[in-house]
């Protein structure tokens, strides 16, 4: 068939260890860069970029910071959303102070902030593991989002309490505000989502990720073989936080508008959580796929229902969500425990060697 | 890495697509004018306690006007719900969902989802209905002229409760040197009256005590109650919402707190009181209309919908106190899209036009007797730069098994409240630099 590698020699070291060793991978990637990029903000309209295209990637990015720490260096985490929240926060404080400078510069600043706060928490994971690490980091879910309703300084004493996205603009466009275009604020969000992972594909490729698998896999063997433990949790506590950050910061402003505090509840955090699970521990394209089935899901159901022709009730839909998607997490865990992109790689790979069976 | 992802994407969007295609403006199904009314609803969630009986409230007196008059002026209503679980996520999808769809206008119901919706209401020229909740600033027409929440603000609401207690003692001055508690949701919701409420203390001289009630405690009150009880407060002032008001009615009787002492904002309903046992008799909230099913509209109700089997209502539940605020809630949208039609001669009006109707509000009481809605409700009047009318509102009373009307209507005290709603207006727009002038004609004068 069309997906196999016949023919396709590897004459170096640098070839045979690309993160794309089949040059179908490599043609696919690109016409799905293509698609994202070009075809969807022409053809995709309103609704589906900006209700769904758009959450969908903010979600992925939380799930993908979310799954460098847990499932590449194995720290369970449950304070996502506070860390998330902690990104908006710093992004509408630094871009209500400084609003000269083009707000995209201060969604990824805001990383910074949360990377820093990521990294205080991060603290007791060289004492504490597994279950208990989950309680430290669900105080911080709680601390922060204490502080997010109790700091009138976070929000700019509103009286509201809420944080509002205001109007920035870029090459004199507007990006967020009600003038934004769906089309432009899609292709911002994709534009930082694209590059964030790229960034994340080659840190776990290369010997930071090494290190934090290895963390992951047996700690005291880490350590034996040189790994400094600290610094290696402490590192992938900093960069899942900053992925979050960004996404939290994301989501303000170029979803929501705006946000109460209450959006960064613990079950955001948790939502996040079945996105990595479902999607798979340790996997970059399982935090696509698990924000893409998770957050997709509900919308497809709500649609598919009126489409078949069938009167279901709204708060019926919701209902019939909550059991397929916790039947799925159950599912998941029961029969494939790393997600979906271990699915995928299973028919990636009965699709080399097809049409033998081995 | 991203590979498999994107194909996944681009299939759901693919698929999504499909479904988009189907999104069309609203019709009636034998093609005649009709006018589309989104409900954004939760009859699910944590707040679906008090999200269903408005849901049912909204719907059926809608659905009543389609079955006696077949809708509003010669045009049928349209009535979707969306399901949002009072989740902003999801309400923002409701909007995008309904909002290329001619919507006259969106019912938020929830303060949360009101907020992104002000800044996008006069781009997508879709009037956000929310009332009586949402942002409390926006009363002021003359800076948002999309949004409107009548009959009266949070602020206005506890000037209200602030009276009924200086009258119990026998004048406002008599308040200097007594202790009130105030437990609220620790949102925005419940943090707005603050500044108020300190204010109040200072020129009325009362001491006041603040117990805060996290959103994800709300099930949770020994602490805040424990504080109650050590406090000592001469009366206790509510602003709850969801699991919030059921719990803390019950934790007042469990130190048997004075009930009458006990005063919430318009949102308990009966089941919330009813829980709480015999000793939650005497609990007092705001309302600002009748319950029970004693007014004519309510009976057509029950004839055209309820015993036709039309509404998800459960038997005996229509005439409380949320589901008739749900049903006044959607008197004013069917009156705001009749004046929308009176102004532009159209039967199939758009948000543009309804955003005149609803500023064209006038329920006299005349009006309110064509309605069915004789004693049911306080006259409104709406203009261009009052969006709220900041009514009366009276105290009712748990007796046990229904609320009670106690006294009369009470106004707001308009001098205290009104300047600090200016200034919240202000504010406002000085944090969104570069918010719009209003460009909007005025009809009435």
């Amino acid at each position: 068939m069309l997906y196999r590698e016949t023919g396709q020699f590897k004459t170096s070291y640098k070839a045979d260890m690309a993160v794309f060793p089949i040059r179908q991978d490599r043609i696919g990637l690109a016409i799905i860069l293509l698609l994202a990029f070009v075809a969807m903000p022409l053809f995709g309209g309103g609704f589906l970029l900006s209700a769904v295209m758009i959450p969908l990637l903010v979600f992925a990015l939380a799930a993908l910071g979310l799954n460098l720490l847990t499932g590449y260096t194995g720290q369970l985490s449950l304070g996502t959303a506070g860390f998330m929240g902690v990104g908006a926060y710093a992004c509408y404080k630094l871009t209500t102070f400084f609003p000269e400078v083009n707000l995209i510069v201060w969604i990824l600043a805001s990383g910074f902030f949360s990377a820093a706060v990521g990294v205080v928490f991060g603290l007791p994971s060289l004492r504490i593991k597994g279950f208990y690490l989950a309680v430290a980091t669900l105080a911080a879910q709680f601390f922060l989002q204490w502080c997010f309703i109790r700091i009138p300084w976070l929000y700019n004493n509103n009286v509201s309490g809420a944080i509002e996205a205001p109007v920035r603009t870029l090459f004199g466009m507007p990006i967020t505000g009600p003038h934004a275009t769906p089309e432009l604020r899609y292709l911002v969000v994709l534009s930082i989502v694209a590059l964030l992972t790229w960034i994340a594909s080659n840190l776990v490729h290369g010997r930071i990720g090494r290190s934090w698998m290895a963390v992951r896999d047996m700690d005291i063997a880490a350590e034996l073989m040189g790994i400094r433990l600290l610094p290696t949790k402490l590192l992938a506590f900093a960069v899942s936080s900053f992925y979050c950050g960004v996404a939290g910061a994301l989501m303000v402003f170029l979803w929501y508008g705006s946000a109460e505090p209450e959006v960064f509840s613990i079950s955001q955090s948790f939502l996040i959580l079945f996105m990595v699970i479902i999607g798979g521990l340790g996997s970059l394209i399982g935090s696509f796929l698990g924000a893409a089935l998770i957050y997709g899901l509900p919308i497809v159901l709500k649609s598919l229902f009126p489409m078949l022709g069938l009167s279901v009730g709204a708060a019926t839909v919701e209902h019939i969500t909550f059991m397929v998607v916790g039947a799925m997490i159950i599912g998941f865990l029961i029969v494939e425990p790393h997600g979906l992109a271990s699915i995928w790689r299973t028919i990636k790979q009965k699709l080399r060697v097809w049409p033998f069976p081995y | 890495m991203g590979y498999m992802s994107k194909v996944l994407l681009s299939a759901a969007s693919g698929a999504a697509m499909l479904l988009g295609g189907q999104l069309g403006p609203v019709q009636a199904q034998d093609g005649k004018d009709a006018n589309f009314v989104p409900l954004f609803t939760y009859r699910t969630g944590p707040f679906s306690g008090s999200g269903i009986p408005i849901a049912n409230g909204m719907r059926d007196y809608l659905e009543m006007l389609n079955q006696r008059d077949g809708g509003v002026g010669g045009a049928k209503i349209v009535i979707e719900e969306c399901e949002t679980g009072y989740d902003t996520k999801k309400g923002l999808e409701c909007y995008e969902a309904v909002k290329g769809r001619n919507p006259v206008m969106v019912n938020p119901w929830s303060t949360g989802i009101t907020l992104p919706l002000i800044p996008r209401a006069a781009v997508d020229k879709i009037p956000v209905l929310s009332m009586a909740y949402g942002l409390s600033a926006s009363a002021d027409g003359q800076t948002f002229p999309w949004i409107f929440n009548p009959p009266n603000t949070y602020w206005d609401g506890l000037s209200v409760i602030v009276k009924h207690i200086a009258d119990e003692l026998g004048g406002l001055d008599k308040l200097k040197g007594k202790k009130i508690g105030y437990i609220y949701l620790d949102a925005g919701f419940g943090k707005e009256p603050i500044p108020m409420f300190e204010q109040f203390a200072k020129d009325l001289g009362f001491e006041l005590k603040l117990y805060p009630v996290a959103a994800t405690d709300m099930q949770n009150q020994s602490s805040q109650w424990l504080g109650v009880r050590r406090d000592k407060p001469d009366y206790m002032v509510m602003y709850g919402w969801g699991a919030l008001n059921p719990t803390a009615i019950k934790e007042a009787t469990r130190i048997n707190y004075p009930m009458n002492r006990f005063i919430s904002i318009w949102w308990p309903s009966e089941d919330d009181a009813r829980s709480a046992g015999a000793g939650a008799k005497g609990f007092r909230e705001l309302n600002w209309h009748g319950v029970g099913t004693d007014f004519p509209v309510l009976k057509d109700i029950q004839k055209h919908v309820v015993d036709k089997g039309l509404s998800k209502v459960a038997k005996g539940k229509e005439g409380e106190v949320l589901y008739n605020r749900g049903v006044y809630n959607s008197m004013l949208i069917a009156e705001g899209i009749r004046n929308a039609q009176k102004l532009t001669g159209k039967k199939a009006v758009t948000g543009e036009d309804v955003r005149r109707g609803l500023e064209a509000i006038n329920l006299t009481p005349e009006r309110l007797k064509e309605l069915g809605m004789e004693g049911f409700t306080d006259p409104l009047k709406l203009g261009c730069a009052d969006h709220n009318g900041h009514g009366a509102a009276f105290v009712q009373e748990w007796d046990g098994e229904k609320y009670v009307k106690i006294g009369g209507p009470i106004k707001p005290m308009e001098d205290k409240v009104g300047p600090v709603a200016a200034a919240a207006a202000k504010d406002y727009v000085e944090k969104n630099a570069g918010w719009p002038k209003r460009s909007e004609a005025c009809d009435s004068k």
